[in-house]
């Protein structure tokens, strides 16, 4: 079984490669990189204007299975993943029940592999139920296939049960993700506290809240010897922070969201409930730092905290409604008009932190066309233009903020493992 | 100037020649209420729901009577007694009385925005009757129709605005509209209740806005001065020690309003707390336009309702 992926602009930055030519995959794997290369027998993509990387990679994302499949499956947010370009997903263990025990790592493998889409990694709870008082069963679940363990959305808010779970974590060569929020100090809000909150008299969550966790989690860090990997890090203050504790050595990480590089707290005003997530949507300011994080490699990687939630319930009113927004299907689409065409931040490097970047923090295979790899493929258009309408996505949910948006930058085909799980239907418009 | 709005969401959307229209509209309406027989045929056959997702006295009531001084039909719908309590989410709601046909629906709400998303789910005319700590727009309304019919005019004058500004959207709603006509508005309370950047609430407004360090600071010098509520429950959640020590520091008395402008009216939203955010020695004296505030909302409703639905069709 052979693939021949013609003429395309192969970007690896895992090998440095930026070239056009083909890409030849034999048995599921890379066989080699080069010009005209033989096709005899191979199933021709002809992949000419378009940009051949790695399959992307995101660390961050909700299947909301088990528990709540009426928002998403592992099935349906693995079709999302490849239609967005993502060959491989990390799972967040806030289900039902929570991923905390190796029982449910395994469900959550075997309901993937079933599915036979993308490759999806468990991250497992950091406490039992994500509690914040007692472990959760981290060797188990990283015996179980488990790459990560956070508590994300209920943060570990006990300092001590935090600094125990990293010193377990280290033990057992676990990356401990935190999404770093201080719940007495973000009590109530909803949105960024800022000039927005208080014009639209919604309760807010300062900076803070947020850089009091991201400075906890640091001081930890060093203090513990754990790698710590930030999540959906949002504000100028954190990205400091991290700044210069990479300066002093400390192996710490950061992920950015696709919505916070693209929107600010300004989309808040019409009381659309997609606007509404946690971390919340920041200043103009923040948003800033945000991309600079990304330009000087403050930030390694973009994931896109992708949180479905059905329909009915983003109707709530803006203060009731869940937290959370799709993201798999706009990923590069947000990235590559945001970042490139906005913020002339190169191609290259939003490849970065979509592959290697995010393969290396959480040490998982993949983000690499080098010889002999999986082939885990995306080509993708960088100049296709195409309008967001939600009713088109894979994904089981529809709550995009970024519905109506002309974006260029749009997934063509992706491949795992040498076979086409996703081609596109549509043309776009340009 | 003809009013065109489907809604009236709040203050902030709203322009200056809106604003003048509904006051000298209300003008024109208060005398209505001074005939023996309060009524004009102006809606009828117009039905206004009045849906109340909090308790409200004063301006549910304010809003019913003046429907039914101008010949509409009022329901009035609060949330104890309707399926909200059994669970039913806003857009079935909003589709239920839909279906029921009204020509408005004012509405309450804990929550801030429910107006705007009730207003893109029915075609009904949406008023706010005050939503979460957003806007409360009929409010700030008749507080500018009670000021301009004591001073004449609103242009230029000094306004503090005192008390828990954060969770108060009576405050937010009158400094979008008191800057809007060109007053200079200053607020003061303790700095908990002081949400951050409210100096940035306004935007190309004629008048301006103060945030002072100070309750005599912003009172000082003051044409009018409007004592917000505080409620009890704020001391729970640690914005202040007491309700004695409130008192102290940022009620109204006899003595701070001696700050102010000789001439200075004393407005409130209601309902007053007596002895605490305000002293009854200020509410009973002759500066006091509390109860003027209350009659002129009855106007003020009838020329929004009016010039909601009254417009076409009549």
């Amino acid at each position: 079984m052979k693939v021949l992926i013609s003429g395309g602009r192969i970007i690896d930055p895992s090998q440095q490669i930026d070239q056009v030519s083909d890409l030849l995959i034999e048995n599921g794997c890379v066989k080699s990189i080069g010009d005209a290369l033989d096709g005899d027998g191979a199933e021709i993509f002809d992949a000419n204007g378009l940009i051949v990387a790695p399959g992307f990679i995101d660390l961050h994302v909700h299947l909301r299975e088990p528990g709540e499949e009426y928002k998403e499956t592992i099935a349906s947010g693995s079709a999302a993943a490849v239609a967005g370009g993502f060959t491989s997903i990390c799972a967040m263990p806030n289900t039902s029940p929570v991923n905390d025990n190796a029982s449910v790592t395994r469900f959550i493998i075997d309901k993937a592999r079933e599915a036979g889409i993308a490759r999806v990694y468990p991250v497992g709870a950091i406490t039992r139920e994500s509690k914040g008082e007692e472990l959760a069963e981290m060797a188990e679940m990283k015996e179980a296939g488990a790459v990560a363990v956070s508590d994300d959305g209920r943060p570990v808010m006990n300092a001590q049960v935090m600094r125990h779970a990293m010193e377990y974590a280290r033990d057992h060569g676990l990356v401990v993700v935190d999404h770093c929020q201080d719940l007495d100090l973000s009590a109530g809000g909803v949105v960024n506290e800022g000039r927005i909150s208080t014009l639209l008299g919604l309760k807010g969550m300062c900076g803070a809240a947020e850089e009091s966790h991201v400075s906890r989690d640091l001081m930890l860090a060093e203090l513990t010897g754990v790698r710590v990997h930030i999540a959906h890090i949002s504000t100028a203050g954190s990205v400091e922070m991290v700044r210069r504790a990479k300066r002093q050595g400390l192996a710490v990480s950061c992920e950015v969201t696709p919505h916070h590089l693209a929107l600010t707290d300004a989309a808040v005003a019409g009381f659309d409930t997609n606007t509404k997530m946690s971390p919340p949507l920041r200043s103009e300011e923040d948003r800033s730092a945000l991309i600079e994080g990304v330009r000087d490699g403050t930030i390694d990687a973009i994931a896109t905290d992708h949180a479905p939630h059905h329909l009915d319930e983003k109707m709530f009113e803006y203060d009731r409604a869940p937290f959370g927004v799709v993201g798999l299907e706009t990923a590069l689409g947000v990235a590559v008009t945001v970042l490139q065409h906005s913020s002339g931040i190169p191609i290259t490097r939003i490849i970065e932190l979509l592959t290697i970047g995010p393969a290396r923090l959480f040490s998982l295979p993949g983000g690499t066309l080098a010889k002999g790899a999986s082939a885990d493929v995306t080509v993708f258009d960088p100049d296709g233009e195409w309008t967001v309408d939600p009713k088109r996505f894979k994904s089981k949910s529809r709550n995009s903020p970024f519905a109506g948006w002309q974006l260029r930058g749009s997934i063509v085909a992706t491949f795992v493992g040498g076979r086409e799980v996703y081609r596109r239907t549509i043309t776009p418009s340009a | 100037m003809p009013f065109t709005r489907k809604d009236l969401l709040g203050i902030r959307e709203l322009s200056v020649e809106e604003i003048t229209t509904i006051l000298d509209t209300a003008g024109s309406f208060k005398e209505v209420s001074a005939r023996a027989i309060k009524k004009v045929p102006a809606l009828r056959g117009k039905t206004v729901i009045n849906l109340f997702f909090e308790a409200s006295t004063r301006t549910r009531t304010s809003f019913e009577i003046a429907a039914k001084r101008l010949s509409a039909d009022a329901v009035n719908i609060s949330a104890s007694t309707s399926s909200v309590t059994k669970g039913e989410s806003l857009i079935d709601t909003a589709q239920n009385l839909q279906a029921m046909a009204p020509d408005a629906i004012v509405i309450r709400h804990p929550s801030p925005g429910v107006p705007h998303q009730l207003s893109k789910m029915v075609n009904a005319s949406i008023i706010n009757g005050g939503d979460g700590a957003h806007e409360h727009p009929t409010q700030a309304l008749l507080d500018a129709f009670t000021i301009r019919e004591h001073k004449g005019r609103i242009n230029g004058l000094q306004v503090a605005i005192v008390g828990d500004i954060m969770h108060s959207r009576v405050a937010r709603s009158n400094v979008h509209l008191l800057t809007k006509l060109g007053a200079h508005v200053r607020i003061a309370g303790p700095r908990t209740l002081l949400p951050v950047g409210y100096e940035g609430l306004i935007e190309n407004s004629e008048g301006s806005l103060t945030v002072c360090e100070h309750i005599d600071g912003a009172i000082a010098g003051s044409d009018v001065v409007m004592m917000l509520r505080i409620q009890r429950e704020r001391m729970t959640d640690a914005f202040f020690p007491s309700l004695k020590e409130y008192s102290i520091q940022y009620g109204l008395t006899l003595r701070r309003l001696a700050l102010a402008a000789g001439d200075c009216i004393v407005m409130h939203p209601g309902p007053i707390n007596r002895g605490i955010e305000i002293s009854s020695e200020v509410v009973d004296s002759a500066r006091s336009l509390i109860l003027d505030q209350v009659t002129n909302g009855v106007a003020v409703r009838m020329a929004i309702l009016f010039l909601l639905i009254g417009a076409e069709g009549s």
